[in-house]
């Protein structure tokens, strides 16, 4: 294991050049005096270097091998996106500056809400959140918000059981009660079973689409159908007036739009009646993240609901472009300034750069590489819904029970190959699940090896089990204690012993 | 408590019935497939609860499970040593790892649940 910065430091080693101070101190009150060290490390510039490079050169990234970590969309990040959000005009920015100074800062954001639009059918998407379940929570704001409007007290949201695990508990924290739907046979949810628990107490459907089993909603129509469908009694009986847009809206449709990935120039959300939904600046538009960097989450929605968008909104105006920070409706800030404006501008190069065909292309070749590679890794493992798959798909190491090997003794071997572990245990339905999402930047030669190395495990289970219960063996830490982890968690340097939580 | 007369869920929970009183708990299986468990959280006693409904949560290295009330009645008491020491329940889930015990206000309930041979028999189903 490396040491700390703080542990190679020593006193009196310094990277800092600043020159002494020759200003007067402005002494800011014994109040916000700092009484003890500051305790920075104390180190020079090449360990400096030399620390990061060893750490960098240790860990696992997109850019030194596969990383088929579903639900995560791990692709490959051009480096084109990186020139132009280093451009000076885009990283030299401060949010405080007037808007004549940032006019192609707030034409970049606009441009590319408009352009999020087109992709999702929706019309219009705020950009402010800044990660997936904060574009949920923003979502649910907005729903909850709507009902209010409207003195509907409407409660519960319905979530499938194949959501993303974020989605139950954005409704928890919007003050709602989620309701579990659980999913059919053939991994789906099926519209029977939807009729009878959406009724005119029901706010939001919340649909991860595809959702996590890698799977489309074949009856999709019919879903959403249901859910506008669940209108208050008075509002049939015609005792509550409802605006001509709403005839058909009773409660609403919220889609995760996480798996975007699979559904560029396929399916338009909005087109097919999605109320509200959010995007992954982060996984479908190909910038860094999971560590590599700040995410954004856009939530989007249909005409009735844009009010309720967050502020501050930028508008264009004669040509001018300016931020409009307030709205009688809105559901009010979510996030300081803008969001993460860095990642706006590399999701806007990418979008830019692929254009509609190109965009197309990354859906098509996600779910032909997912599909390709779930055929493959069926020859040794489960496959709980074998049938054609979206962008991603569910494998199970049920099958290798008998020989006392785990899903996470698989996991952790794949590490000794130099390849990243899928996710392992989600979803929930799915037994001993490996979540495999290959992403459309890995190559037929990188599928097929990893096929391979997951066909040599499967062998290793049945051969020589104790070699996958010690994995990994070839990494710079071997298997971590993850439940002195859960149980005593470490969160930062204390430079001493573990505390328990309770101390 | 003795497993042979005891009522179990799908769930994977077994109910140990007394004078109007269920002990509940889950069963080895349940306890070896979540593997380490690292955090428990129980409904309050004082609490009413129906069948089915969610009464706590179980959170696993690998995973967070529901656990769901297998009888309808009054959270009466929940056991503090496994809230304290979650890894009680993977050493012992039948006897020491027990959760919680409900007031029973519909003792017919019971018989919906499965028998310590039909919780046998399913999970048989479930190795195949």
């Amino acid at each position: 294991m490396s040491r700390t910065i703080f542990e190679k430091g020593a006193n009196g080693r310094s990277g800092n050049f600043l020159p002494a101070n020759d200003c007067p101190v402005d002494d800011l009150g014994f109040a916000h005096r700092r009484e003890g060290e500051i305790g920075l490390p104390r180190i020079g510039e090449q360990d400096l270097i030399r620390h990061y490079v060893e750490l960098a050169s240790k860990n696992y990234h997109i850019d030194k091998g596969m990383y088929p970590l579903g639900s995560c969309t791990m692709k490959y990040n051009p480096v084109i996106n990186e020139e132009v959000a280093s451009l000076g005009g885009f990283a030299g920015l401060h949010p405080l500056q007037s808007e004549d100074d940032v006019q192609g800062a707030l034409e970049l954001m606009y441009e590319l809400e408009s352009d999020l639009c087109e992709i999702c059918g929706m019309s219009a998407f705020s950009l402010q959140p800044v990660a997936g379940a904060h574009g949920e929570l923003a979502g649910m704001m907005i729903a909850r918000d709507w009902f209010r409007r409207r003195g509907e007290e409407r409660k519960t949201v319905l979530v499938p059981d194949s959501a993303h695990g974020t989605n139950p508990a954005s409704v928890v924290i919007c003050g709602f009660t989620p309701k579990t739907i659980p999913s059919n046979e053939a991994g789906l949810i099926d519209p029977e079973v939807l009729k009878q628990e959406a009724g005119d107490d029901t706010a939001v459907l919340m649909l991860t689409l595809p959702n996590t089993l890698g799977l489309f909603e074949k009856d999709i129509e019919k879903i959403i159908r249901i859910v506008h469908d669940a209108l208050l009694e008075q509002a049939e009986k015609g005792i509550v007036d409802y605006p001509d847009y709403l005839f058909d809206v009773g409660a609403l449709v919220y889609m995760d739009g996480a798996n975007m990935n699979a559904l560029m120039g396929i399916v338009k959300p909005g087109s097919i009646g999605i109320d509200i939904m959010h995007l992954n600046l982060h996984k479908t538009f190909s910038t860094p993240h999971g560590g590599g960097g700040p995410g954004a989450g856009p939530v989007g929605v249909l005409e009735h609901l844009a009010g309720l968008l967050p502020v501050p909104r930028v508008v264009k105006k004669d040509g001018r472009f300016s931020l409009k920070e307030t709205s009688g409706e809105s559901i009010g800030r979510v996030h300081p300034w803008f969001g993460n404006f860095n990642v706006f501008v590399k999701a806007y190069a990418y979008i830019k750069a692929l254009g509609g065909e190109g965009l197309l292309e990354v859906s098509e070749n996600a779910i032909i590489n997912a599909n390709y590679l779930m055929k493959k890794v069926a020859r040794d493992y489960d496959i709980k819904y074998p049938g054609r798959c979206m962008h991603e798909f569910v494998a199970s190491g049920r099958n290798l029970k008998k020989f006392g090997v785990k899903t996470v003794d698989v996991a952790k071997r794949l590490l000794d190959y130099g390849l990243h572990a899928p996710t392992v245990y989600f979803p929930l339905i799915v037994e001993e699940a490996l979540m495999i999402e290959p992403v459309e930047t890995e190559k037929k030669e990188a599928l097929d090896h990893f096929a391979d190395v997951m066909a040599k495990i499967a062998k290793e289970a049945e051969e020589n089990p104790e070699i996958l219960h010690e994995a990994p063996v070839t990494t710079p830490v071997r298997r971590l204690d993850e439940v002195a982890a859960a149980r005593c968690p470490e969160l930062s340097w204390s430079g001493g012993e573990c505390l328990p939580m309770e101390e | 408590m003795v497993p042979e007369e005891c009522t179990y869920t799908k769930e994977h929970e077994w109910v140990c019935h007394e004078g109007g009183i269920a002990t509940i708990g889950i069963s080895e299986y349940a306890a070896t497939e979540l593997g380490d468990i690292v955090y428990i959280e129980l409904t309050e006693p004082g609490s009413n609860v129906k069948q089915m409904d969610p009464i706590g949560t179980i959170e696993a290295v690998k995973t967070v499970a529901e656990l769901f009330s297998p009888v309808s009645g009054e959270i009466i008491e929940v056991n503090e040593a496994i809230i304290e020491h979650p890894e009680i329940i993977n050493r012992d889930p039948v006897e020491e790892g027990w959760f919680l015990k409900i007031r029973i206000s519909d003792p017919g309930e019971l018989d919906n649940l499965f028998t310590f041979e039909e919780y046998s028999e399913f999970l048989g189903e479930q190795e195949d």
